[in-house]
């Protein structure tokens, strides 16, 4: 392994010391319990948003802590959920009095510790929602698993939720819009190679030389199928046609699109990726009204990227204009 | 002989050394099916405890257990810190007000236990889980002690139930967690939680047994 660490169990906090040297006038980062949290928390009268989850996507969630999005993050190890006591003290931080939502990844783990820290908070007397996000076609929905993952949809839905938030929405009105969000969004992933979790040491899976897995989760679960390389247009026209009949989106929609690196594919292909994306979107009737091509919930150096298309509405757009400060996504101020 | 609080504090400790040396074997089951971390986050959490114990030396039974619990909750993450913290949580308040812990009560204690882990992972036996380990091991628990079995016989009869339930859970096809993303592709492989919860028992078999 070789990574740009000191101690692979000490990486997530040294990253986190780096994060708030870097961003002192958007965020500061409390160390006992770990949770990151805007400089200007808690804002009185403003519902707090409060997410979090395991380390190893960054910038979700803790590069999206600022005004306009989450009022607090809670980094777990790598790529394990944060604990109750985290979540606990970041929401009691960012409580103003108009109660706190919660926005969760569906995965056990995650579901359970905010579960519990949602209880502790109840019973100090905070008005704590949870809402989930599982919009990952990969991943059948049924009974007899724990549902499909939250991936994508988690990066509109803090930002959606965040301006709304801004705007003074109370508590009802924000996770039904979290819900509505996660409701209208589908997305799926792809990877090229696998990645180190710093305490494992070794690739969490194999690819050959020229295997792809279509399907692959943000912890590098397996997917749908492995197969052979192929040119990016069919890659891209094989996951919009997952993501497109699964909702299904129709003709005259109008969605915000996310072609998403998953932390160690270049730009370049990135734009590659959208560029066969939209047109495609377009030939099938489907607006792009607003887009983000870049990293943002990533799988430390994994090669491979995920698609994620959210249908919207005017309100919705108009909440995605509104100013935006944080170290991963920035406008409008 | 009944089990005090010195003997619960040696249970906790025994199983902080437990997790250390199985560390690498419950991550790499957990690398099969699920995310790879199963070792390393108990490893971590029973770390924190063990020195939370050394610190905590008046400390009567329940609030053994309490530690315990808020130390998995603190520490571990993942599904397995609010399992096994929850599974210590209702233990303690299992063993509330107790100095020493009959055989009834040792009995007692894994199955409050297993019903917070039922509870709060809404978990039933067959899903490829921790309960796959658990229920066997407490309802023999429960068939010896009806029969008059010793400390020492039940908790043996537990460990061994536990045992044959965790290497049942090969077979199975996973419904809960990161390991039912996998559906059939699960079948085959070992359930790390079940795995740990075999050495929960296990341990207590050899420290009160």
């Amino acid at each position: 392994m070789k990574k740009l660490i000191n101690d692979p169990d000490q990486a997530v906090r040294e990253s986190l010391v780096g994060l708030a040297l870097a961003h002192p006038e958007i965020l500061r980062v409390c160390f006992e319990p770990i949770y990151v949290v805007r400089v200007d928390a808690p804002r009185p009268g403003k519902v707090g948003l409060v997410s979090g989850g395991g380390s190893g996507h960054e910038p979700m969630h803790a590069g999206f802590v600022g005004r306009g999005m989450l009022d607090a993050a809670c980094p777990g190890q790598v790529f394990t959920s944060p604990t109750p006591d985290q979540i606990e003290a970041a929401t009691r931080a960012v409580d103003g009095g108009a109660g706190v939502l919660h926005i969760v990844k569906n995965y056990t783990g995650d579901i359970l510790n905010f579960e519990m820290a949602a209880e502790l908070c109840q019973a100090q007397g905070i008005a704590v929602r949870a809402a989930v996000i599982n919009d990952d076609v990969a991943v059948e929905d049924s009974l007899y698993t724990a549902g499909r993952r939250g991936v994508g949809a988690t990066v509109i839905a803090e930002r959606l939720c965040g301006a709304a938030a801004e705007r003074g929405w109370d508590l009802d009105r924000l996770e039904a819009l979290c819900r509505r969000v996660n409701a209208g969004a589908r997305s799926m992933g792809m990877a090229l190679t696998p990645c180190t979790v710093p305490a494992a040491g070794k690739p969490n899976f194999e690819l050959g030389p020229d295997e792809i897995e279509l399907g692959i989760g943000i912890h590098g679960e397996p997917g749908r199928e492995r197969t052979r390389w192929r040119p990016a247009r069919e890659i891209v026209a094989r996951m919009a046609e997952a993501i497109l009949t699964d909702l299904p989106f129709e003709r005259g929609d109008r969605v915000i699109a996310m072609v998403n690196g998953m932390g160690g594919t270049p730009l370049m292909e990135l734009y590659l990726v959208y560029g066969e994306l939209q047109p495609l979107l377009a030939a099938r009737g489907i607006a792009v009204a607003r887009r983000l091509v870049g990293n943002y919930i990533t799988s430390l150096e994994m090669a491979g990227c995920s698609i994620t298309l959210v249908r919207a509405d005017e309100e919705m757009f108009s909440l995605w204009d509104d100013p935006v400060v944080t170290p991963g996504l920035r406008w409008g101020a | 002989m009944p089990v005090g609080r010195d003997e619960v504090a040696a249970w906790l400790k025994a199983l902080s050394r437990v997790y250390a040396d199985n560390k690498v074997w419950l991550t790499e089951l957990d690398a099969a099916i699920g995310d790879a971390d199963h070792g390393i986050n108990l490893d971590r959490g029973f770390l924190a405890l063990a020195a939370e114990l050394d610190k905590n030396t008046a400390a009567d039974i329940r609030s053994l257990l309490q530690t315990a619990a808020m130390s998995l909750i603190r520490h571990v993450g993942g599904a397995a810190g609010p399992l096994y913290g929850t599974f210590f949580l209702r233990a303690a308040s299992a063993c509330a007000g107790k100095q020493r812990l009959e055989a009834a009560d040792v009995v007692a204690l894994f199955e409050a236990g297993l019903q917070g882990i039922v509870e709060r992972g809404r978990a039933v036996p067959g899903e490829k889980t921790m309960v796959d380990a658990l229920a066997p091991a407490i309802e023999a628990m429960r068939r010896s002690l009806a029969a008059s079995g010793g400390l020492g016989e039940i908790l043996d009869v537990g460990a061994q139930a536990a045992e044959a339930g965790m290497k049942a859970t090969i077979p199975l096809e996973a419904r809960k967690g990161r390991a039912s993303y996998l559906g059939p592709r699960s079948i085959g492989h070992q359930d790390p939680g079940a795995t740990s919860a075999w050495l929960l028992v296990k341990t207590a078999a050899e420290c009160w047994g």
